[in-house]
Formats: structure tokens, C-alpha cells, sequence
């Protein structure tokens, strides 16, 4: 569906992706991890077209997306921190998303619903707070119905209660079929929404593999141990190859 | 685009400073007309506000609205819209507003006093320096990913084409005085918008009996259809060139 070729970002002289290569294939969930400044965000940018690659290609469903825009009618994307025009209500920021994608026949307003945004629908953008807009990020990127979803850290803020309806809302999305591309802090919210684990670190995959291997190949149960084990591994491996 | 330009001119009248813009160029242009009988030196008043302050006010304004609406242009850069649809209707939003409250703001009260052919040219010359400094504004915004230093470059700008510039072509003139310049100094007051929009102001005050023989060339010179066309050709490229430079550098731009 999504791959990316030998994809390299500089930003001066920081490499924040080195030689990436990725396959992300239909209807599988991943689970994008790697520490702070890793350069998550930067590849999730670059699939969207907000960061342009220094050097690679990247493929949606077999085109090349550099200067096009029309594939992104096919993502629903959520990101870290969601910057909105501040003097716009939240019903304005809505209707306007619906006007310009144009596809206002058949939508999803399960999470408006269910985050009870209809009844804040006068409040400006400005006066909410951070885990209210994070909600309204939710909810667009979740409204068109997309087949690839990008969840950029996407229950930082939330409360316990919206966390769980979120989670739901993923793991549905995921039961038909969606392809998910998910990055968190929170292993333990990763580990019932995602398959594959994709971990990189200074801007290079370390390791792609299903969720389920990884805990084989560590015998251990959850995601964040095993995670954190086969880091042991391979830093032993190296101390031992020095 | 329609869709995109649409909100840009909602969220610019959102703001009033249009308004109050369009009210200031109203009240004085009618302000000068009340005080002055003679039209023509109320023309050479408002001269110098199309030439300084409304540059300036252009320019700053044009900035800061592109910041402002950087939070709707990466909003908008994440759905399927083309990067220079975004940046167009950014561009168009701002060069239609401007030029429009500048057109009401003066034009009114000029079609209530008379109309004359220096009239016309201030209301055209003025125009075309707005969209000028708006596309210099939108250069200056794309050059940087900092509000501060945008509005800093685009201050600079300002200060070259209405000072700095003036004082580099006087020394030049003074310097080579000995030598006929009037064809270097048309080159190079091509260079600079705001000299040409003041040339052609000028020239259709009859003032220009001030300016010596360079004066009488530049009359002939500018005074005729050629020379029209030629000026106002050189203002468009004016608003062209940046433009075109900076959506260049907005479709590679990472956000």
C-alpha cells in the first residue's frame, strides 16, 4: 500500500531519517516506536507530504507522491499536536473540513458524537483545552471514512474515559480492514491496537516484525517488556561483537 | 481554489483591520479634499501616502496574516489539496482584500470630487504597489519559519525600495554627473517600485518642468503609450517575479 524507498531527511545536519525502508502493507496495524527525536513524526510527515525527503521515493499503491495530492483523500491523518485556525468554532472547523474534501454525502461522526463535541459546537478554537482539541483532531481524522489512518501520538492528553472510546473507535477501524499506522508512549495502548511493531532509532529501522514474533523471540508477555529486552539483546549482541 | 479562497476572505474580514483600513483611506483622502481646492496638489498628497505608508502597511499586514494562517495552511496541506492552490489563495486573499479597501478608500472620494487623468494613475500606480509589496511580503514569509525574522526581512524591503535605494541612486547620479545618465537612471529606477510608481506620478502632474532635462526625457520617454506600457509591464514583472519565487520555494517547503 505505502512503501517507502531508501528515504533520507536531512534538516542541516541532523540526519532525522537515514536510508529508511519500509513496506506498509493492506490491513495490517503498526505500531510505530523508537525514543524521543527519533524521527517518527518526521516519517510520518514525510508520507503526507508535509516534509519533503531529501532523497528516496515513496509509493502510495504503486504511484510516486512527490507533488501529488490526490492520494491523500485516502488518509485520515491525526497529528501530534493539532494547530488549528484559533477564531474558528469548532462546528465552523467541521463544516469547512467537510466543504473542502468535498465528500459531505456520507461521514463518520461517531467520535463527534461519542466526545460529545455536537454540544460544544459554538466554542472557539482558541478558549479549548489541550485534550478538548485533541478530541476534535480525532474526530476529523477519523470523519472521511479513509482506508489508511496515521495516528500521531494519538491518546497523549486525553482523559482515562475518552482514551478507552478512542481505543474502541481504533480497534473497529482496524476489524474492517483499515490500514493503521499508530506511534504512542504508551506501550500498553499499542499492544491491543496494533499487529506489527515498527522501532526506529536515530532515524533508522532497528527492527519490523510482527508484535506476536517480537514476543516469542523474548518470551515475554507485553509489548513494553518486550520491547525493552530485545533493546538488552541487542546492545549486548554489539558489546559483544566490539 | 474557490473553496480555499473563500475561507481566507472570511478569516481576513474576520480581523477589521481591513475595515479600519478602507476607513483611514477614506477619511483622509476626504480630509485632504475638504482642506485643499486645487485637486491636483491634494493628487501630490496623497502621493505620498501610496508611496510610503501604504507599502509599509501592506507589506507588515501581508506577513502577518501569512503567519496567522499558518495553522489553517498546514491544516489544509494534510487533505488533498495541492500545495500551490493553498499558497495562491493565500496570496490572491490578501492582494484582492488590500488592493480592494484601497480602491473604496480612495476611490470613493475621488469620483466624489472629480475624476482627472492623475487621479486615475494614483488609483492604478497604487494598486499595483500593493500587490508589489504583497508578493514581497509573501517571499520574506516563505524565506523564514520565524514570524520575528519574516517581518524583519520584509521591513528591510521597505526600507530599501523607499530609502535605502533612493540615496544609493542619488550618489550614483551625483558621482557620474558628468556623464548622460538619463538611460542608466531609467534602468535603474526600474529596479525599484516605488520610483517608478512615483515617476508616473509625476509625469501626469506636470511637475515634471522641475526635474531639468532629465525631467523633459522622462517625459518623453514615459509620457507616451510605450512608456506606459513599458512602466507598468516592469511593475507586473514586480509581481510576478517574487511570486513565482516564492511558491517555488513553498512546494518544497517542510512544515
Amino acid at each position: 500500500m505505502i512503501l517507502l524507498n531508501n528515504i533520507t531527511k536531512q534538516f542541516g545536519k541532523l540526519r532525522a531519517l537515514d536510508e529508511v525502508n519500509l513496506d506498509i502493507s493492506l490491513g495490517k496495524s503498526y505500531a510505530l516506536l523508537g525514543p524521543n527525536g527519533s524521527g517518527k513524526t518526521t516519517l510520518i510527515k514525510s508520507i503526507l507530504g508535509l516534509v519533503v525527503p531529501t532523497s528516496g521515493t515513496i509509493l502510495f499503491d504503486g504511484k510516486s507522491i512527490a507533488n501529488e495530492c490526490d492520494y491523500r483523500a485516502r488518509i485520515g491523518y491525526m497529528p501530534q499536536i493539532g494547530h488549528f485556525p484559533q477564531n474558528m468554532k469548532i462546528g465552523q472547523l467541521i463544516d469547512m473540513m467537510k466543504n473542502i474534501r468535498g465528500e459531505a454525502i456520507d461521514i463518520d461522526d461517531d467520535l463527534i458524537r461519542d466526545f460529545k463535541l455536537y454540544s460544544m459546537y459554538d466554542k472557539p478554537m482558541h478558549a479549548l483545552s489541550g485534550g478538548t482539541r485533541q478530541k476534535v483532531s480525532a474526530a476529523l481524522a477519523f470523519m472521511f471514512k479513509a482506508p489508511v489512518l496515521i495516528l500521531d501520538e494519538p491518546t497523549a492528553g486525553l482523559d482515562p474515559l475518552s482514551v478507552e472510546i478512542l481505543k474502541e473507535k481504533i480497534c473497529a477501524e482496524r476489524g474492517i480492514g483499515k490500514v493503521l499506522l499508530i506511534t504512542s508512549h504508551i506501550l500498553s495502548d499499542l499492544d491491543d491496537l496494533a499487529g506489527e511493531v515498527i522501532y526506529i532509532q536515530d532515524g533508522k529501522v532497528q527492527y519490523n516484525d510482527s508484535i506476536q514474533s517480537l514476543k516469542t523471540d523474548t518470551r515475554e508477555k507485553r509489548l513494553g517488556k518486550a520491547i525493552a529486552s530485545w533493546l538488552e539483546q541487542q546492545q549486548f549482541i554489539s558489546n559483544v561483537t566490539k | 481554489m474557490g473553496r480555499i479562497l473563500k475561507y481566507v476572505f472570511y478569516d481576513l474580514l474576520k480581523t477589521r483591520f481591513l475595515l479600519f483600513y478602507t476607513l483611514f483611506l477614506f477619511v483622509s483622502t476626504f480630509a485632504m479634499f475638504q482642506l485643499d481646492s486645487d485637486p491636483n496638489k491634494v493628487i501630490l498628497s496623497l502621493m505620498s501616502i501610496v508611496l510610503m505608508v501604504m507599502p509599509l502597511i501592506s507589506i507588515v499586514f501581508a506577513t502577518i496574516h501569512f503567519y496567522n494562517s499558518y495553522e489553517f495552511i498546514e491544516l489544509m496541506l494534510a487533505q488533498p489539496i495541492d500545495r500551490k492552490v493553498v499558497f495562491l489563495s493565500e496570496y490572491l486573499g490578501v492582494a484582492l482584500s488590500l488592493s480592494s479597501a484601497f480602491l473604496l478608500g480612495t476611490g470613493i472620494p475621488i469620483l466624489f470630487y472629480g475624476v482627472s487623468d492623475s487621479a486615475v494613475m494614483l488609483l492604478v500606480v497604487g494598486t499595483l504597489l500593493t500587490i508589489v509589496f504583497v508578493s514581497l511580503a509573501f517571499l520574506s514569509s516563505v524565506l523564514t519559519r520565524d514570524k520575528a525574522k519574516a517581518i524583519g526581512i520584509a521591513l528591510l524591503f521597505w526600507f530599501y525600495f523607499s530609502l535605502i535605494y533612493d540615496g544609493l541612486l542619488l550618489w550614483v547620479i551625483y558621482t557620474f554627473s558628468d556623464y548622460p545618465l538619463e538611460k542608466v537612471t531609467l534602468a535603474l529606477v526600474s529596479l525599484n517600485p516605488v520610483d517608478l510608481g512615483r515617476i508616473m506620478m509625476l509625469l501626469t502632474l506636470d511637475v515634471s518642468a522641475l526635474m531639468g532635462y532629465t525631467g523633459a526625457f522622462y517625459r518623453a520617454f514615459f509620457g507616451s503609450y510605450a512608456g506606459l506600457v513599458f512602466s507598468v509591464g516592469i511593475l507586473l514583472l514586480w509581481i510576478f517575479v517574487p511570486t513565482y519565487f516564492s511558491i517555488r520555494i513553498f512546494s518544497r517547503k517542510d512544515l
